[in-house]
């Protein structure tokens, strides 16, 4: 009887110990979710979500505190990969936060930009170069299109143009195939 | 005899397929040239890698062989004006790309002369290596294959590139083509030379040259001049079949080695080279001539089939003329082979250093192909399949936009070649979902490239945004100490007013001597003249600031009547400058 509960104790200290140890020793920084979540993101930083970005909207998801269709420049790919991530169901987006829309780039007009700075302060991704009382204008290639610089603009010298298709960037469309009507051939028969 | 003990040694691939060939049409007549059409086109983008960087301005005359487009970058090649005349235009203009899209063009209108940029041979055999791989990025040779990758990168003769085997390739597999043909029956000698240099520059010790047995002119014309060269030379006739002018496949053919397809040929020790494309660096060592024409096959319904030594950027329509003239019940113009090709966006496309072949189509030629059924999983095309990938489970996967999944399945190891389309009894135009995925998966992977990097801007200026906080913070911080310090002096005796003032006494004492110091020198000493007239410059300088005073007082009382309040004008008047200048 006494052995065998010793045995037990000493059992038990032990695998105490070794999970003790392993847990300091494998001891994970962060939260991983968070990280994986935020991987899946499309990162414009738009906020349209109602987070101040995507990390945040990242860590609300982790902890159950945002849904996972609040993300439009995200689409319905974002959310089938978000589901499948966290082992939920799929959720249509919400219109709510918005409508998924072509990616475009912030354009200032330079004629009229005044030199206000707002919109460098508004820029999430620090695209837009420019001082104080001297034209603005956008790097193109660091723009998201997440749209934060047109709402503090006071003289409205910024507008999204789209994204135009090159060569360069252009894809393979998904095979389709037209419905044609039927060969003649068999209308033959019936004019003979 | 010898052809049996050769073929004995060669190798087989899995797969490949026999299509009809239909080279007989286009190989009657020896390669003729073309007259100088009305307008070139030359889109910057003829080449894989970087758009090469504008050298030329509308209006400018330029000469034969004169720099266009300066490669930019390492993968880049350059352009150059096919003949002397004036570029009429830059601009956006169709190119030959299966989107149909329009691209950057440079248009040159040709002034008849010809006229040649004085260019010199280049001494390959004595100069430094080094030198010479430098001067070929200049040419704006790139593989005249099809692929068109700018062959100054794979001619890297830095004494690291360890190739010993250089292959090259007069497969031409694909039907219908047969300009790599035509050039090695009739410029053999040049193609042999241009062998030479790429084997002198790579360091190679052997060359295999692999010709498909369906060409027995062309192989014993290169064998003919292959028994002049000092150099070991080896035509190796190879067995038709389609896809063996795929460079890993000819090489497989030739040597039995087999590239990892996460490697490249040069780090097996193995380079390959076109025909054309050594004809071309023939051309440019030995005359200094850049890439400034290519041989084209046009055929199919086309009167009289043929090839032609074409001027870059020559409108595909001067070329089927030249051909006769395209029948009329063509209903196509395709690029490039009936297995791999793409039809062209319009006729009046030019012809670019990618443009092997012109196919006009009609009806009879190619059948508009049979409606697709289901697969039936029946793996004749994995039989085809010269890559030996598993087409039907990639087709699933594509079909099903499961990118992942056929990422796994090595989809970016599939050369396009249409082999699986081709055998396939339901008729599933397999390479179009291949082509889609692709492209799918790239643009995903540039989009993931894009969000990481906007991550990294974003958590940047999240830890700017914070440490410029902490530092404001720590400047209010020392502010608040240092006055309370001169707050305890204070105490000591004097006022704070006093210190004040001295600290005020100070500090205009200080700009004093900092202005007196800081004289300009360029008006010291000068002459009596530019003292005078230096002297009438401030005084205009002063009438000026008064008039824009008067002017200034003047609109503001205008806009007070007038007190119109629109926010636009608000704005302008509110900077000095335009109101002034009015």
């Amino acid at each position: 009887m006494l052995t065998a509960l010793l045995v037990m104790v000493a059992l038990a200290l032990f695998l105490g110990l070794m999970l003790g140890y392993s847990a300091l020793k494998f001891k994970v920084e962060g939260d991983p979710l968070v990280d994986r979540i935020d991987a899946i993101l499309p990162q414009t930083q738009c906020g349209q979500c109602g987070f101040p970005g995507c990390k945040p909207y990242a860590t609300a998801i982790a902890k159950g505190e945002a849904d996972i269709n609040q993300c439009p420049p995200g689409g319905d790919a974002g959310v089938h990969a978000l589901a499948d991530l966290l082992g939920v169901e799929y959720k249509p987006l919400n219109a709510e936060h918005g409508l998924p829309k072509p990616k475009s780039v912030a354009v200032i007009d330079e004629n009229t930009c005044i030199g206000c700075t707002l919109c460098i302060q508004a820029c999430p991704v620090d695209a837009i170069l420019g001082a104080a009382k001297h034209m603005h204008t956008i790097i193109a290639s660091e723009c998201t299109g997440c749209e934060l610089c047109l709402a503090p603009c006071p003289v409205d010298c910024i507008s999204m143009q789209p994204i135009a298709e090159t060569p360069d960037n252009w894809k393979w469309r998904y095979p389709v195939f037209a419905i044609k009507p039927e060969a003649p051939q068999i209308q033959k028969p019936q004019t003979a | 005899m010898s052809a049996i003990t050769q073929l004995s040694r060669l190798f087989k691939f899995n797969g490949g397929v026999h299509p009809p060939e239909n080279k007989l049409q286009s190989c009657a007549l020896p390669i003729r040239r073309l007259p100088l059409p009305a307008k070139l086109v030359l889109p910057l983008r003829q080449h894989v890698g970087n758009l090469p960087k504008l050298r030329v301005a509308v209006g400018e005359r330029v000469l034969k062989g004169q720099l266009l487009a300066e490669a930019e970058g390492t993968i880049s090649a350059a352009v150059h004006a096919p003949t002397s005349g004036i570029i009429a235009s830059i601009g956006e203009a169709l190119i030959p790309h299966p989107s149909g899209l329009p691209d950057m063009c440079i248009t040159l209108e040709p002034d008849g002369a010809d006229e040649w940029l004085p260019h010199a041979p280049l001494d390959w055999r004595h100069a430094d290596k080094q030198q010479l791989t430098e001067s070929l990025r200049s040419s704006g040779i790139v593989g005249l294959g099809g692929a068109a990758f700018p062959s100054h990168i794979k001619l890297r003769a830095d004494g690291t590139s360890g190739i010993d085997t250089l292959v090259i390739n007069g497969a031409e597999c694909e039907p219908y083509i047969t300009c790599d043909d035509m050039l090695m029956r009739e410029r053999a000698e040049e193609v042999v030379r241009g062998i030479e240099i790429a084997y002198y520059l790579l360091g190679a010790k052997q060359c295999l040259i692999g010709i498909e047995d369906n060409k027995p002119e062309a192989a014993a014309a290169m064998r003919a001049a292959c028994d002049k060269s000092e150099y070991p030379l080896q035509v190796i006739v190879v067995p038709t079949i389609y896809p063996s002018g795929d460079a890993r496949r000819l090489i497989h053919v030739l040597t039995g080695r087999e590239i990892p397809s996460f490697k490249r040929s040069t780090d097996m020790g193995i380079q390959c080279f076109n025909v054309g494309t050594v004809q071309a660096i023939y051309r440019y060592f030995q005359f200094g001539e850049p890439t400034l024409s290519r041989i084209v096959t046009v055929t199919g319904n086309v009167a009289q089939a043929g090839n032609f030594d074409v001027l870059l950027g020559t409108p595909v329509t001067a070329l089927l003329d030249a051909a006769g003239g395209a029948l009329p019940d063509t209903n196509d113009y395709l690029m490039g082979g009936p297995m791999m090709g793409f039809s062209l966006p319009s006729a009046e496309v030019p012809v670019t250093k990618a443009t092997n072949c012109i196919i006009a189509g009609a009806p009879k030629l190619f059948p508009e192909p049979e409606p697709a059924m289901p697969c039936i999983r029946c793996a004749r095309c994995a039989d085809a399949c010269p890559v030996n990938l598993q087409p039907q489970e990639l087709y699933w996967f594509a079909k099903s936009s499961n990118l992942e999944k056929a990422r796994d399945y090595k989809l970016f190891d599939c050369i396009e070649c249409g082999c699986c389309s081709y055998v396939c009894p339901s008729h599933i135009p397999l390479v179009q979902y291949y082509r889609f995925a692709k492209s799918e998966i790239i643009s995903q992977d540039r989009a993931k490239q894009a969000a990481d990097v906007a991550r990294e801007r974003n958590e940047f200026r999240l830890m700017r945004i914070e440490r410029e906080k902490q530092e404001r913070a720590q400047k209010h911080a020392q502010k608040a100490a240092g006055a309370k310090t001169e707050g305890s002096a204070a105490a000591d005796g004097k006022t704070l007013e006093d210190a004040k003032k001295a600290a005020i006494e100070a500090a205009v004492a200080r700009a004093q001597v900092q202005k007196a110091a800081v004289e300009p020198k360029n008006v010291s000493d000068l002459p009596p003249a530019v003292q005078s007239e230096i002297a009438e410059i401030d005084a205009r300088r002063s009438d000026a600031a008064l008039e824009v005073e008067k002017m200034q007082l003047k609109k503001t009382i205008d806009t007070n009547s007038v007190a119109d309040g629109k926010g636009n004008e608000a704005v302008s008047q509110a900077s000095p400058e335009p109101t002034a200048e009015k």
